[in-house]
């Protein structure tokens, strides 16, 4: 396997990619851009699209968030450049 | 015991536990005072992070905002969460590896360049003192309503406390009273929230209770919402936009890269021990603010129609809102309206004269509505309802015990102290630190370097609260600056220096200072040149909002795809930097070999 720095970044930028992918699609996608179509939708009372924008998208953020630091520590130790 | 006395006990409390953990935490060496040590657990910084984050405004105002703006007030709470995402992925983790004291330390390294350092410098301080003024204040009006002393008196208080906690303590003291600020603070939002869900709902969690039915009946809280302000001639709640939809865009994506810009959060990630660490910290912190962000707009929206079922019978009923005995007669208006009144937060004014408060949209566009207020014989809206209300006010309208209200008061201080404390020591690090060691003199021992960040901290105080008692007639814009600022100028900068090895130190400059300048020439076009009322020039630039129709407030998106496009060009035509800074680049990029953070020029 190729262990090079170049490697290691092209990793971690596609993992960044991914993550920022699903970061925009919830709040500028479902939460602006798509809302009305979303909030034809319902979650209880919540019209999904104002759901999004109101809730649903810093959930996402958090769950976001910890996924990369989890993917991120995979990627070091893939790569044998994670801390002792 | 009465009210005020309840106030001044939980107030003196908080303020007690303060000062205790100021003495407990003095800073001792350089690391103490500007990373507390470097060895601070990501869930406590996450916490510290949290309090540092959320200031007067997200206490105070926020849900206030949401509530007046209904679907549109979501672009704060995205904008301030998201910008978390970015720091996590973008920054915090190879600024910590990095591993030094302040952010203009990393722009002068990787772009081996003291002119570069200070304009970083200049960016942080502009952003973090406009930032202060508005937590000064707070501070002010805090002391003010709770504790009815004169907001002079507020400001005098929360500076003497800020001072012994910061300059003793510098980061390490600061560290640890924001995570006291935060339990307070998080504490007094929820607790009420807690209340009205279950009175409205009978789900005591707000998050849910938003989306659920009204008790006793099968109609949503949101649908009745929606339905009442619509008849009233409001916008519909769940579906106003703030702007068009590109405007609420930019100003979403201006509010995310400005709040991973901010220097005095990315300060935060300096003092967490490894660089996992620091990811792993931005989580945290994003959870502890989410608490807050996922009730705020509850708070916003029940808040809104309590206050509406207030003065209008017919909002519980169900009758028809523009008969006459709906609207609730003045003199039996409910006493919190009557304390508030002399605030002059709300205010009542009977334009048609028959004895009864009339709450509705007299300009809308709704000719239905405007129908329907002609043939009632109303003569126009008689309650203006400043935002700030809904939080402060929130207790009393839901008609909470006096301990609640007490904890409200607390809260709001501790949300404005933490985040002046975290500003004041961004300010007084980059003046120690950034000025006195990295350009005036860099000899200067490490006993020498932490006495000139204590008198740098204890200056930035004076500084702070001068300007808090004499706000100069700009402080409501300046909030907005400050993440125009850092969203212009820092964010991009720092993105660069990690994201783009070739990145030299001729674009970086460039693209700092257009990124700045065009923000602040559309922001001065507005507002007027350093906010001077009377030296707007809208004529110039072709009236307001000339550029796609976005406002001066969500400018800094723009700002900073400035900034990246300058700084490619003259990056272009200018020598690519020297090897070794390719090879900091990538050390910084990789976790391996991170070392306890100093402040080694």
């Amino acid at each position: 396997m190729d262990k090079s720095g170049e490697a290691y970044w092209k990793a971690t930028l596609g993992l960044l990619t991914k993550i920022l992918a699903v970061w925009f699609l919830v709040s500028f996608g479902a939460g602006i851009l798509f809302v009305d179509l979303f909030n034809k939708i319902h979650l209880g009372g919540y019209p999904l699209g104002f759901w999004f924008a109101q809730q649903g998208s810093i959930y996402i953020f958090v769950a976001l968030i910890f996924i990369y630091a989890k993917k991120m520590g995979e990627i070091d130790r893939k790569f044998d450049v994670h801390e002792e | 015991m009465d009210l005020q006395t309840t106030i001044y006990l939980v107030v003196g409390a908080s303020f007690a536990l303060y000062i205790g953990i100021a003495l407990w935490a003095r800073a001792g060496s350089t690391s103490e005072f500007y990373v507390a040590g470097g060895g601070v657990g990501p869930r406590v910084n996450g916490m510290a992070t949290a309090a540092d984050w959320m200031s007067a405004a997200s206490f105070i105002s926020m849900a206030g905002l949401i509530s007046n703006m209904g679907y549109g007030g979501g672009l704060f709470l995205m904008g301030w969460t998201g910008g978390y995402v970015l720091l996590a992925l973008l920054l915090a983790p190879y600024l910590r590896k990095f591993g030094k004291f302040t952010v203009p330390q990393f722009i002068g390294d990787r772009f081996y360049s003291k002119s570069a350092s200070t304009v970083a410098v200049l960016c942080l301080l502009t952003a973090s003192l406009t930032y202060v003024i508005g937590q000064m204040t707070g501070v002010g009006v805090a002391f003010s309503r709770f504790l009815g002393v004169s907001s002079e008196t507020g400001i005098y208080v929360g500076m003497g406390i800020v001072f012994v906690y910061a300059v003793l303590g510098g980061m390490k003291g600061i560290t640890y009273t924001q995570v006291a600020q935060y339990v307070v603070l998080i504490f007094a939002y929820t607790v009420p929230a807690i209340f009205i869900s279950l009175h409205l709902t009978g789900n005591p969690i707000p998050q849910l209770g938003l989306g659920g039915d009204l008790v006793g009946t099968d109609v949503s809280l949101m649908q009745k919402l929606d339905s009442i302000v619509v008849d009233l001639g409001f916008g519909e709640y769940t579906t106003t936009t703030a702007g068009s939809t590109l405007n609420m865009f930019v100003y979403t994506l201006s509010l995310m890269i400005g709040t991973a810009g901010l220097p005095h959060v990315i300060m935060r990630f300096f003092t967490v021990p490894t660089v996992a660490a620091a990811r792993s910290s931005a989580g945290w912190a994003l959870v502890f603010i989410a608490i807050l962000y996922t009730t705020a707009p509850a708070v916003g929206a029940m808040a809104k129609l309590n206050l509406h079922s207030t003065v209008n019978t017919a909002v519980v009923s169900g009758g028809d809102l523009y008969a006459v005995e709906s609207s609730i007669k003045a003199d039996e208006r409910p006493d919190w309206m009557k304390r508030w009144e002399k605030t002059g937060l709300l205010k009542f004014e009977d334009k048609n004269g028959d004895g009864r408060i009339q709450y509705y949209n007299d300009k809308t566009k709704s000719d239905e509505a405007k129908a329907k207020a002609e043939a009632a014989g109303w003569k126009g809206n008689e309650l203006t309802v400043n935002p700030d209300i809904i939080v402060l006010a929130n207790p009393e309208i839901a008609l909470l015990p006096n301990w609640v209200i007490a904890l409200v008061a607390a809260g709001g201080l501790a949300a404005a102290l933490s985040t002046a404390a975290g500003l004041l020591l961004a300010i007084s690090s980059a003046i120690s630190h950034d000025l006195v060691k990295g350009v005036f003199n860099p000899n200067i021992s490490e006993k020498g370097e932490l006495m000139a960040g204590k008198i740098a901290m204890a200056v930035s105080i004076f500084v702070a609260g001068y300007l808090g008692l004499n706000p100069p007639g700009f402080a409501a814009g300046t909030v907005a600056l400050a993440f125009g600022i850092a969203a212009s100028s820092l964010f991009p900068a720092i993105m660069m220096g990690i994201f783009s090895k070739k990145m030299n130190k001729e674009g970086a400059i460039a693209g700092m200072l257009a990124g700045l300048l065009i923000t602040l020439f559309y922001v001065f076009a507005h507002k007027g040149i350093f906010f001077i009322k009377g030296t707007e020039y809208l004529d110039l630039i072709g009236g307001p909002n000339p550029f796609f129709g976005i406002t001066p407030e969500a400018f800094g998106a723009v700002g900073a795809l400035f900034n990246f496009i300058v700084a490619f060009v003259v990056d272009k035509f200018t020598k690519e930097p020297p090897e070794h800074i390719q090879h900091l680049v990538e050390s910084v990029r990789t976790p391996r070999g991170s070392k306890a953070v100093d402040g080694a020029h």
